[in-house]
Parts: C-alpha cells; structure tokens; sequence
C-alpha cells in the first residue's frame, strides 16, 4: 500500500501563498537550516522555530491540533481587543511525512519586529533600572489582559516579548495556549495568574543565574515579588472605588487625570452619591491602555508605543510653543511638526541603519542626544544638527533590533562581554 | 491528605441564567482519584475551577478536608494545579527543577533536598537529580515535571485534561503512568477530561456531568453496569450502546416484528410521561448472533465490521421493514447499531444478520424521564 500523501489544510486570514513553499512534510526539528531564520531559543514546551517568509519572519509551533485552533482563536480574540500580543498567520493540519506518517499541526504567528526575548535584557549586567523596567512592562501587559477578561494561566517572562518604549519597554503577550477568554475574572483567577507569574519569573531568572547569564547578587525574588507589587498598585489603581464629600468634586477629574497619566484613557466612570447626597463615590469601569498613543495616532497619523508618544507629544507641545502656536488648532499644528520635524529628522536615517531601530524609538533617542548636546555645549543645538551627529555617533554603534531571534547577549546594549546565551528547546 | 466536598457548589456567570454548575454535591474520600466526565460545557472544568479557586462559587461551599475554603484565594488552599507539560529550565539541575517554588517559599534547604529526593524515588529519578534535563529522555522529563507539584506535597491535586495536547501514543502511556503514580502517592486527585475511556481507565470513581448537573458518581464497573439514566448509559462504554425508544405492548417491547419481554414490575412503574413506551439500552456484547428465521431476531444489514483482532464489531442499519428503525441510536448514528460479533465468525459487509439482546443483559429506562428503572 502506497503511504498516506500529505493533504495540507491552511487556515489562515491572509493566507500567504508563499506558506506552501516551506517543508511541512518534515518534523520541525529537522528543518534544514536555510529555511531557518535563526537557531531557536527560550524555554518552550513545544518546538519552535522561525523561519523567513516572504520578506517577514515568522514564528512556527507544532502543536496538537485542537490546541493550535484554540490558540490561533484566542490571539485573533485579543488583537481584536487591542492587547499587545503576536499576530496569529495561521494553522496547518494535515501534515504527513513521506512515509504517511503523521506530523503535528503547527501554529504561525508573525514575528514581532524590535521586540526583544527576555534572555536577552535579564543578562550578567542587568542594571536594577532595567529590571524594573521590564517587570513594569510585564505587570502593565498582566493588567491589561485581565481588564479585558483574558486569564492567561502560565504568564512568564519565556511567554512574553519586549519592545523599547522610548526610555521604557512594552510587553506582548507570545504564547496563549492555556488562556482563556472570560467576561470577567474573577478575583481567584487574577489572584492564580499572578501567583503563577511570580514564581515562574524567579524560576527564570533562578535558571538564568545557574547558567552563569545573570549575577548571583541579583534577587530574584524580589523582582518576582516586585512584579505582584507593581500589578496590584495599577490594579487598584485603576479600577478602585474612591470616597469623597461632596465638596471635592475636583476629585473626579484629578482621577481621570491620574488614570491619562498611567496611560489609560477612562471610557466609563461610575459616580455615585449617597442617599443626603454628602459622599461622592467614583470608580472606572472601562478603562483603556493607550491614551497617548491614541491621542498621537489621532493627530499625526503615527502608530507608536505608549512611552513613546508620551515623548513624541511632549516634542510637539515643545513645537508648538516654541513657534507660539498655541492659540491654534492643533490638529494643524502637529501636521506641521510632523512634515517640518519628524519626518526630516527621522529621514536622516540612512537605509542601511534603518534595521536598529523603529523610528519612533530613533526619535526618541534622537532628543536624548539633542539634549545631551545642548546640555554639552550649553547652546540649543537645533534638531538638524543633532540628527547628523546622532546618526554618526550613535546609531551605527546600536545592534540591529529589528529581528532578533535569540540573540547573543552580548549583542545588545547593556550587556558587555557576556557567554552566548546557547540553549535548546526542552520538554 | 484531605477529603474534598462539594456541597450545593452552584456557579452562575454573569449574564447567564442557568447554572454552569448547578448545586453540585460531591465527596471525595483521602486519597481518591475522581474523574470529572462529560461532553463540552457539563460543567467539568468549572467544577474544578471552583475547588481550585479560580471561579467564584455562587451559592454552597467547598470544604477541603474539615476546612471550608469557598471564600479562600487559590494559593492557600494547599492544592496544586498539575500540567503534565511543563517547561524545565535548562540550566537548573533536575533537583533545582523539582525544587525551586520550595525555594521560594523559603523552605530550608535541608527539607527541600529531602523532600526531593523522596519525590525522585517515586519518580525513578533518583540517579539523574544532578543532572540537566538535557541529558533526560522526553519520560524522564515529564517525570520531573511531575515532580515539581509533589514535592510541594499538596492536599490535593488537580488535573484539567492534562493529556490534551498530547498525542495518542503518549497519552496512552502517561494516563497510566499518572493513574499508578497517584496510587503510589495516595495523594486526593480530581482529574477532569472529556474523553469517557481515560474516565474509566484511571479513576476509582467516576462523576459524570451533564448541563451543569451531576448524572452519576460511581466506580467505573458501577457506571458501566447500572448507569442511572440515558445520559450517562450513552457516555460511558466505547462503542456505546445501542439506545432504542420502543411502545410495549402485552408486556412487550416491540422492535418492529421482534419483541423484548419487559417486566411486569417494570411496566407497573409506569408513569403518564412514559406514554406506554420504555427505552431499552443493550451494549454491543450483549447481543447475540441468531440464525436467521429465528423468532424475536432483530434484522441488521452490516455495513462496517471492524475487526480489532480480540474483537470484532459490526456497524450495522436497521430496516424499516420491522418498524421504526429510526427509533434506535448508538454511538454509529442514529438507526444504527452496533454488535459485537465473534472475531473468527465475522459477517461479510451488505449481509443481513439476526441479532437478539441476551435475557438480563438489557438497561431498561423511563421513556418520559430516562432514569433507569
């Protein structure tokens, strides 16, 4: 009997024709190298792999078939609801080997261009700074997905990647194979998913420290323990009930503005006074991530992190004040930043360095260094001028972030001399 | 070790009006491994979510041991959620795998080491503490992770279809490594899947849901021989039973021509909503190949045998030349029955056999209500 040929099923939203060109009939494992993108890395419980896909990189799994459905669901679901998380391409079913034996289905997901794994900032020379950065990150992202309702179930910093935003990082959820998407959760869930986030984070960085990739000094512990912390000030932050008498109204906006602060815009407020009407009580309902970078999104046109239309729109009021502009609508205003300012400065950039950084991470850096300069040379070194000497000193010297992969630590920044990070898949 | 109890657990979600589970009563005795059974949406996973403590329980309580802890958070309920498919950290020994949330928490190093080296012995995994999981095989591996929740020696432990992602081979063989292991450790074990057979192959007891409500709880024998109603008669067993819904008449069952005598007990508890008809369920090995002519047969045109070499099944149609074939369903469809035949006798595929259900060998249920009689 001749074997079973293989009969491919695709499910994908943009199906990309290029997808059949890649070898399906072969275990994963056994990929030949030149269809890779890179060696994989990360602690995962599956195989997985990246491989070049039409220009793009694109993330494999091979993972049981219901399994890949339901993952490939839930990242449709939450790119829906705007968390950040990888884009699912597709699932492939079907897959045999030329003997007709079957192989597992896979889930693709695009690769997230800039972002960084954690093995690669978690590493020997990790400044407290950027620990806390990353764990801020990481507890911004947790409270985002439970305010929507998703119980994500293995939260750890392997199932999560970093981009650079502006001085801060964002995270994005990778893998939501044991999530689950609720109206609601409820307090035990939120409670579980945190306690499970903890003692995962300082199972990585302990395993970091016993490869000799992160100094002993560093408590792993404490930033476990940090991340609970920080997740439960925002929580509460963000969706408390606050008292008040009747006198301090002002309260309700200062409380929006606190929320604007924190980067979250506030759909609903509930405001409820008491029976004689002498306590005020508020608390958000629907509050949303984002609120600078809709805001930047709505005047300019750009698609950026939070942190970094927080300093973009910093630059732009900076403008608008400096060209005495303020009586008008800013709306023309930020056109007119964005065609004279922005743009030029951005496309100083010269092609071939394009690949370090996203632009507006570029930018971001770029009024760092102006500052930096002005501040050196105790004059206002105008924009021109700092982007030539930025893109001379500086840029050139920056890893490319574009794709990596798994990277060498000591391919990045803050990560001196350090011993490859050279791991296999496990499990 | 602790006993666990479900007493009226209900949990409502918001926006719903049926309960997803409705006032669940439930106790399972020290060391028991129960397995929470049925189709997508009974309420299963919300079952043991709410004894986990990751859904809120609306009305009743849980107790674990004399403790009621319906209002405890998850990590101080002293269980431990288990995934058969952990990562392991590569860098960490298998003894730093095994131990490090003891760690964590602050445990003595003295204790974590004894405690892992207790679990590694149950696990046969005593010589490889030291070493990577590189150096272990894909067994060993998922041995350590085991090991990673018994050493945190919980009261209970819980298991939410831990097998899924795995494939078929695998699952067989970890389902039995799992349900001897648990032996080994006595540790209370709630097990939760949709899959009947890992049901009855690794739990002591069965719990079967359905809509929410329990059907059944029982030992696997108990739920194969006297399953309580036609829900849980057609959930358990692999291939199912043949269900047929037939009128009596002078005490009898009619399968068009054929007849099934029905007790003269059974037809006095009859109730207004049976409508003088009873529900007749008979497994596949409860019938009998007849020479054909033979009075009372049930006619069945083959259409399948699939012959597993131990055994061998028919998957055959009724005909509507003996009446409503329509009126009988297994686990092949409905107007289909399924026979189990003798492996070295197997009808040729298109024939017409006779077939009669053994005296005694019948499930006899409500028409109306579908609870067994």
């Amino acid at each position: 009997m001749s074997p079973t040929p293989q009969r491919l099923q695709i499910t994908a939203a943009n199906p990309d024709p290029a997808l059949l060109d890649l070898p399906w009939d072969v275990p994963l494992e056994q990929w030949p190298a030149e269809t890779l993108a890179a060696l994989p890395r990360g602690i995962s419980r599956h195989i997985v792999r990246f491989a070049r896909l039409s220009g793009r990189v694109i993330a494999i799994k091979e993972i049981g078939e219901t399994v890949a459905y339901r993952e490939y669901e839930l990242l449709r679901q939450l790119g829906r609801l705007d968390v950040p998380s990888v884009e699912p391409v597709g699932v492939i079913t079907g897959r045999r080997d030329p003997d007709g034996e079957p192989l597992e289905a896979v889930l693709i997901t695009q690769h997230l261009q800039f972002s960084l794994p954690y093995r690669s900032l978690f590493s020997q020379s990790l400044r407290p700074d950027t620990a806390t950065r990353l764990i801020d990150a990481l507890a911004v992202l947790l409270v985002r997905l439970h305010l929507v309702g998703f119980y994500w179930g293995d939260v750890s910093l392997s199932n999560t990647l970093f981009r650079r935003d502006a001085e801060t990082f964002a995270a994005y959820l990778v893998d939501a194979e044991t999530g689950d998407l609720h109206d609601r959760l409820s307090d035990g869930q939120r409670a579980y998913d945190l306690d499970v986030a903890r003692v995962n984070i300082i199972g990585e960085l302990m395993d970091l420290q016993a490869g000799e990739f992160l100094d002993d000094e560093v408590d792993a512990v404490a930033i476990g323990d940090a991340l609970a912390e920080r997740y439960t000030d925002l929580w509460r932050a963000l969706t408390e009930v606050e008292s008040f008498g009747y006198g301090e109204r002002w309260r309700v906006q200062a409380r929006i503005d606190r929320l604007n602060d924190l980067g979250f815009d506030v759909g609903e407020l509930d405001i409820m006074t008491d029976v004689d009407g002498t306590t005020v009580r508020i608390q958000p309902k629907v509050v949303d991530a984002g609120h600078h970078s809709r805001r930047l999104m709505r005047l300019t046109g750009l698609d950026v992190g939070e942190n970094q239309a927080r300093r973009l729109l910093n630059d732009l009021d900076e403008y608008r004040a400096a060209t005495d502009r303020q009586a008008e609508d800013e709306a023309f205003v930020a056109h007119d930043w964005l065609t004279e300012v922005f743009e030029p400065a951005v496309r100083r950039v010269p092609k071939e360095l394009r690949k370090k950084l996203e632009p507006a991470q570029i930018y971001h850096e770029l009024l760092d260094h102006r500052w930096y300069l002005s501040q050196q040379q105790r004059r206002d070194v105008p924009m021109k001028e700092a982007a030539k000497s930025y893109v001379k000193n500086i840029l050139p010297g920056r890893p490319d972030e574009q794709s990596i992969l798994g990277v060498q630590a000591s391919d990045l920044r803050e990560t001196d001399v350090i011993p490859r990070v050279d791991d296999e898949i496990i499990g | 070790m602790a006993t666990v109890t479900f007493d009226h657990a209900t949990r409502v979600y918001p926006g719903t009006e049926r309960p997803a589970v409705d006032a669940l009563n439930l106790h399972i005795e020290d060391g028991e491994f129960l397995v929470l059974v049925g189709p997508s949406g009974c309420g299963k996973s919300t079952s043991l979510r709410m004894l986990a403590g990751l859904e809120d329980v609306n009305a009743g309580r849980i107790l674990i041991g004399d403790r009621d802890v319906t209002d405890v958070q998850p990590k101080d309920r002293d269980i431990a959620m288990v995934f058969q498919n952990y990562a392991l950290y590569p860098h960490m020994t298998v003894a730093d795998n095994m131990g490090f949330a003891l760690k964590i928490a602050g445990t003595p190093k003295a204790d974590i080491r004894k405690r892992v080296e207790e679990a590694a012995q149950i696990l046969d995994l005593t010589q490889y503490l030291d070493r990577k999981p590189k150096a272990l095989s894909g067994g060993q591996r998922q041995r350590v992770a085991m090991g990673r929740a018994i050493v945190r020696q919980p009261q209970v432990f819980l298991m939410d279809e831990p097998l899924s992602n795995l494939d078929a081979k695998l699952r067989v063989q970890t389902r039995t490594q799992i349900a001897s292991l648990q032996r080994r450790l006595g540790v209370t074990t709630v097990y939760v899947t949709h899959d009947q057979t890992e049901a009855l192959t690794m739990g002591d007891r069965i719990a079967v849901l359905k809509d929410g409500l329990l059907q059944q709880v029982g030992t696997p024998r108990e739920m194969y021989d006297a399953p309580q109603n036609v829900f849980v008669a057609g959930f358990i067993g692999s291939p199912a039973m043949n269900i047929g819904t037939f009128p009596v008449l002078d005490g009898h069952a009619s399968l068009g021509r054929a007849r099934v005598a029905v007790d003269r007990a059974v037809i006095g508890q009859f109730t207004e909503d049976d409508k003088n008809h009873i529900t007749i369920g008979f497994r596949p090995e409860a019938l009998d190949v007849v020479p054909g002519g033979t009075p009372d047969a049930i006619p069945v045109v083959v259409n399948i045998v699939e012959e597993l070499g131990s055994d061998a099944f028919v998957y055959g149609s009724l005909t509507n030349e003996f009446g409503a074939a329509s009126a009988v369903h297994s686990g092949a469809g409905d107007a289909q029955v399924i026979v189990r035949v003798d492996p070295r006798q197997v009808p040729a595929k298109g024939e017409t056999i006779g077939v009669r259900i053994r005296p005694g060998e019948q499930h006899l249920f409500h028409a109306g209500s579908g609870e067994r009689f």
